[in-house]
Formats: structure tokens, C-alpha cells, sequence
């Protein structure tokens, strides 16, 4: 298998704060991998830099086999990297359906007929059909993070990451999500997944890395990732917060 | 009948303020930006509809083949090399720079064509009338009406069933997703600039067939485009064309009373519309 996308030395920092400090891993075509760290680790900042809404201080991020640290956010997109939010961020005054649209017609450049047969897939797959012609902003918490990810997917992405999209459901609801992405990754969707419900993580990915202070401090198989120390001392920490 | 026929004329002149109107809307709508400059773009529009004209002989609606396409050209140029780095969080850059672009417009039109008023001729056009119930209309203003009404219907249409309409709409609901959805923010700004400025320069070359041209008319121009655009509800381009006849009647109707009135009364019709409907009368429902 080839790797599909590769994190070089990235660095990032605000200020005297580091969201991004030495950040490197590689990502193999087909691979489901789970990010975990505590809130404020740089988790969703190493997303801004993996789609390019944020340039790193120093670094390099390669997909695909093209280095794309300078590239826009647009042209990432269109070459296969698509990303669902933490908190939905649907274009609320239009369609459920217009919202898949925008992503089939301008992400993956399908026209007419092709993008709409793609569109009605997806919303097929992500259980959002029956609401294709809501405006986006009437949708529920479930159905805006299923939009999310219809959006994502509509898209066509190689590479699809995923920002805790199972926080805030039910149990039940969070069940069915998971099932979804397991059926997205098996049609052949690599997929990187930030996510504090550890055990929708697990039901998918298949290795874990744990960020801290932007920095990477484990990586392994999911089960003597969570069995670990630094893990443990971490997610203790967030428990007792909680 | 004289007030009915005053009514009817200043319907019928709505349809030349909807379309000074519409691309301002257009513009404000999909990047917030407030285009200063847009009444002497539509004076740039009539003077180039008065040079093809002229140095071609072609008709005026004819010469719109080559006057639409080239406002449109300038949009692109002017968005994608100007007003894209004004574009912020900040409104006043843009509403600066479209000022000073404005300053800069009226002086080059003015070194170029001089002050001498001119106008665009039609020929039969000018002057042709029907009468109906009573009532003498002119060709000029029912077929300036008309095409106000199929410019905002296009207008809608593209916002509503193309890909390019979805851009626009996506763009201006939120910028960064769009972004990430693989619009390129500045490419599809241009373009709405480019639509824009197609608009205008129909409504340019309408108002040099209408009524004698300077370079220093273009604020008037902006004014009536603003009124019509916050009488009807920002967001909403039907509302604009409302927003534009009720100008134009209320300008036809204060004439009726005294010639002096005319600007005037439109003026007062905003402000009373501005006091009882701030947001003016149709503003888009936002989710």
C-alpha cells in the first residue's frame, strides 16, 4: 500500500502557544485512523493544516505524492481532502440537497445528471434523503452532523476527516453514525477521526495517535494505545474534569 | 386619469431604478461589499454604449452585445485585481475604495468625454408610443420595464437552479466552509462582479437612450440604487423591483404636484418606508 498522506516536522504556533510542534505521521491509502487527545492538544488545528485553511510555520503535509503545504484550501479540496466540523457549519439558507450539490459540483466537479445521482447516493447512505429539500438550518443536531458528512462526502474525497462527529449524540444515534462510517470506510475512503467517544473510535479505526501540546506522544494499535500510561494519566484527567 | 398616468409612469421608470438597483443588491448580497462606485459604473456603461454607438452605428439594444460583455470583463478585472484585497471583516476598506474608484471614474470620464451632456440615440425608439385605456406609454419605458423584469427573473433563476447560482449562495452564506468545498472565494467574487456589471451596463445604456448624460451624474444614479434596494429588503431582488416602483411613483406623483417635488417626494417615500420598515418592506427570512 501506498501512503497516501504524510505529515513532515509540521509546526504551528499562536503566540507563545504551540498547536502544532514536530507533528509527523503517515497515513496509507485505505487506513482508518483515530486521533485522541485531550481538549486544546492541536487536534483540530492539524486539521485547518492537513486541508489548508491554515499555512504551518515550518513543516511539510504530502498527499498523494504532491507536496501541498502551499496550496489553497479550494485546490486541496479538488485534488480529494474533505473534512466534516466539530460544530455543523451547514450553508443554512439552502437545501439540504444544494448543500451535497455545492460539494458534487464544485469539490468533485461533476456537472448535471452526475452530480445529482452522486448527491442522492450519499444522502441515500448518510439517512438524509427523506430531508434532501430542508433548509440545512432546520435540520437536528443528528441531521446537521449527517450533513456534515454527506457534504464530505459528495465531495469524493481520498481522504476524509472526520471532527468529532459522534459528540453530542445519543447512544442510539451514535451507533447508527458509526455504522455509516463503517460502511464509508470499507467502500475504500481513508478516513482520520478525531473523536473523545472512545468507543465509536474503536468500533472503526484501526491505529490510534495521541497529541498533546501539538505534539505526538503515542501511536499504535488502538488497544495498547488506551492501555497506555500516558494515555491512561490524560484521559483520567479529562474524566475528572468532566 | 392624470394621476393614474402618473402612477403608470413611474411603474414603468421603477423598471430603470430596479435595474440601477440590482447588481448594487447583487454585489452587497454575495460579499457584503457596498459599491460606492456603482452610479458611475452605469455612467461608464452609457458611455460606452454611446461609443459603440456612434462609431459603429449600431442600434442601441444591439450595441448591448458588445457592452454587456465588456462591463462584465471589467467586473472580473476590477474585483479580482482591486476589491478582493478590500474585502475583510472591516467594511470600510471596500466602502473607501469604491469611493476613491468613484472620484477616479467621474474625472477619467470627464478628461475623456467632457462635461458636455450627450446622449445615446435610438431613433424611432426615443419617441415611439402605444396608447392603451386611455393612456399613451412609450416603447422606451415599457421595454425598459420588461427587461428589468426578465433581468431579475435571470437573475433569480441563476441564483436558484445552476451550480454557479449554489456558489454564489454558498459563498455568501459562509466563506471558509466554502472554501473547504472548493470554491475559489476570489474567482467566484469576480464573477458576481462580472454579472453585476452586465447588469449595469443595461441599465447604462437604458438611462443614455432615457435622458441626457454627464459625467457627474452617477451619485444620483447610487442613491435611487440604494433607495430601491432598502425599500424592497436587502437580499431580495423581486423587492428591488418593488423598491423601484414605488420610487418611481412617488417621484411621478410629486411632480404631479409641483415639477420642483420630483426627487424630492421619492426621497420622502424612502425616508417614511426607512421609519415604518427598517429593514425594508420584503427582507430575506433568515434561518
Amino acid at each position: 500500500m501506498t501512503s497516501l498522506l504524510t505529515l513532515d516536522g509540521l509546526c504551528k504556533a499562536y503566540g507563545a502557544v504551540k498547536v502544532a510542534d514536530e507533528l509527523s505521521y503517515d497515513v496509507t491509502t485505505g487506513d482508518a485512523l483515530g486521533v485522541i487527545g485531550p481538549n486544546g492538544a492541536g487536534k483540530t488545528s492539524m486539521f485547518n493544516l492537513i486541508t489548508g485553511t491554515v499555512s504551518p510555520d515550518s513543516g511539510t503535509v504530502t498527499f498523494a505524492g504532491q507536496n501541498v503545504t502551499g496550496w489553497s484550501a479550494a485546490k486541496r479540496s479538488h485534488f480529494g481532502i474533505a473534512r466534516s466540523f466539530q460544530v455543523p457549519q451547514p450553508f443554512s439558507n439552502m437545501t439540504v440537497f444544494e448543500n451535497a450539490m455545492v460539494a458534487a459540483t464544485q469539490s468533485a466537479g461533476l456537472y448535471g445528471r452526475e452530480a445529482e445521482a452522486l448527491c442522492l447516493d450519499v444522502l441515500e447512505k448518510t439517512e438524509l434523503l427523506s430531508k434532501a429539500n430542508t433548509p440545512a438550518g432546520g435540520l437536528t443536531l443528528l441531521g446537521r452532523k449527517r450533513l456534515e458528512l454527506t457534504r464530505a462526502l459528495c465531495a469524493k474525497p481520498k481522504l476524509l476527516l472526520l471532527d468529532e462527529i459522534a459528540g453530542g449524540l445519543t447512544e442510539g444515534e451514535c451507533q447508527s453514525l458509526v455504522q455509516t462510517i463503517k460502511d464509508i470506510h470499507a467502500s475504500g475512503v481513508t478516513i482520520i477521526w478525531i473523536e473523545h467517544v472512545v468507543h465509536a473510535l474503536l468500533a472503526v479505526v484501526d491505529r490510534l495517535i495521541v497529541i498533546d501540546f501539538g505534539r505526538k506522544i503515542a501511536e499504535g494499535e488502538p488497544k495498547a494505545i488506551m492501555e497506555s500510561p500516558e494515555v491512561k494519566e490524560i484521559y483520567l484527567g479529562i474524566e475528572a474534569d468532566a | 386619469m392624470e394621476w393614474l398616468n402618473a402612477v403608470v409612469q413611474g411603474t414603468l421608470l421603477g423598471g430603470l431604478y430596479a435595474l440601477f438597483a440590482a447588481g448594487l443588491s447583487l454585489i452587497f448580497g454575495i460579499m457584503r461589499l457596498v459599491n460606492i462606485a456603482h452610479g458611475d459604473l452605469i455612467v461608464l456603461g452609457a458611455y460606452l454604449g454611446l461609443v459603440v454607438t456612434t462609431s459603429t452605428g449600431l442600434h442601441p439594444l444591439l450595441a448591448l452585445a458588445f457592452v454587456v460583455p465588456a462591463m462584465a470583463l471589467i467586473g472580473y478585472a476590477l474585483q479580482r485585481g482591486l476589491l478582493n484585497q478590500t474585502l475583510g471583516d472591516d467594511l470600510l476598506p471596500p466602502l473607501l475604495v469604491t469611493f476613491g474608484l468613484s472620484v477616479i471614474l467621474q474625472n477619467g470620464l470627464l478628461e475623456v468625454f467632457t462635461a458636455d451632456p450627450q446622449k445615446i440615440s435610438a431613433g424611432a425608439l426615443e419617441t415611439a408610443s402605444i396608447s392603451a385605456g386611455g393612456l399613451s406609454l412609450g416603447i422606451l419605458p415599457v421595454l425598459t420595464f420588461a427587461i428589468a423584469i426578465a433581468v431579475i427573473w435571470g437573475l433569480q433563476w441563476t441564483f436558484y437552479h445552476t451550480a454557479l447560482g449554489r456558489a454564489f449562495r454558498a459563498v455568501s452564506d459562509n466563506q471558509d466552509i466554502a472554501q473547504l468545498m472548493g470554491l475559489n472565494r476570489r474567482h467566484i467574487f469576480g464573477l458576481a462582479m462580472a454579472l453585476a456589471l452586465g447588469v449595469t451596463a443595461i441599465a447604462g445604456v437604458l438611462l443614455g437612450i432615457r435622458t441626457s448624460f454627464d459625467p457627474s451624474i452617477g451619485s444620483g444614479r447610487l442613491i435611487f440604487g440604494f433607495e430601491a434596494v432598502i425599500i424592497g429588503g436587502l437580499g431580495n431582488l423581486w423587492g428591488t423591483l418593488v423598491g423601484g416602483v414605488i420610487l418611481g411613483v412617488a417621484q411621478t406623483i410629486g411632480a404631479k404636484f409641483d415639477p420642483g417635488w420630483q426627487i424630492l417626494a421619492g426621497h420622502v417615500a424612502f425616508l417614511v418606508i426607512l421609519a415604518i420598515r427598517p429593514n425594508g418592506l420584503f427582507p430575506r427570512v433568515s434561518a
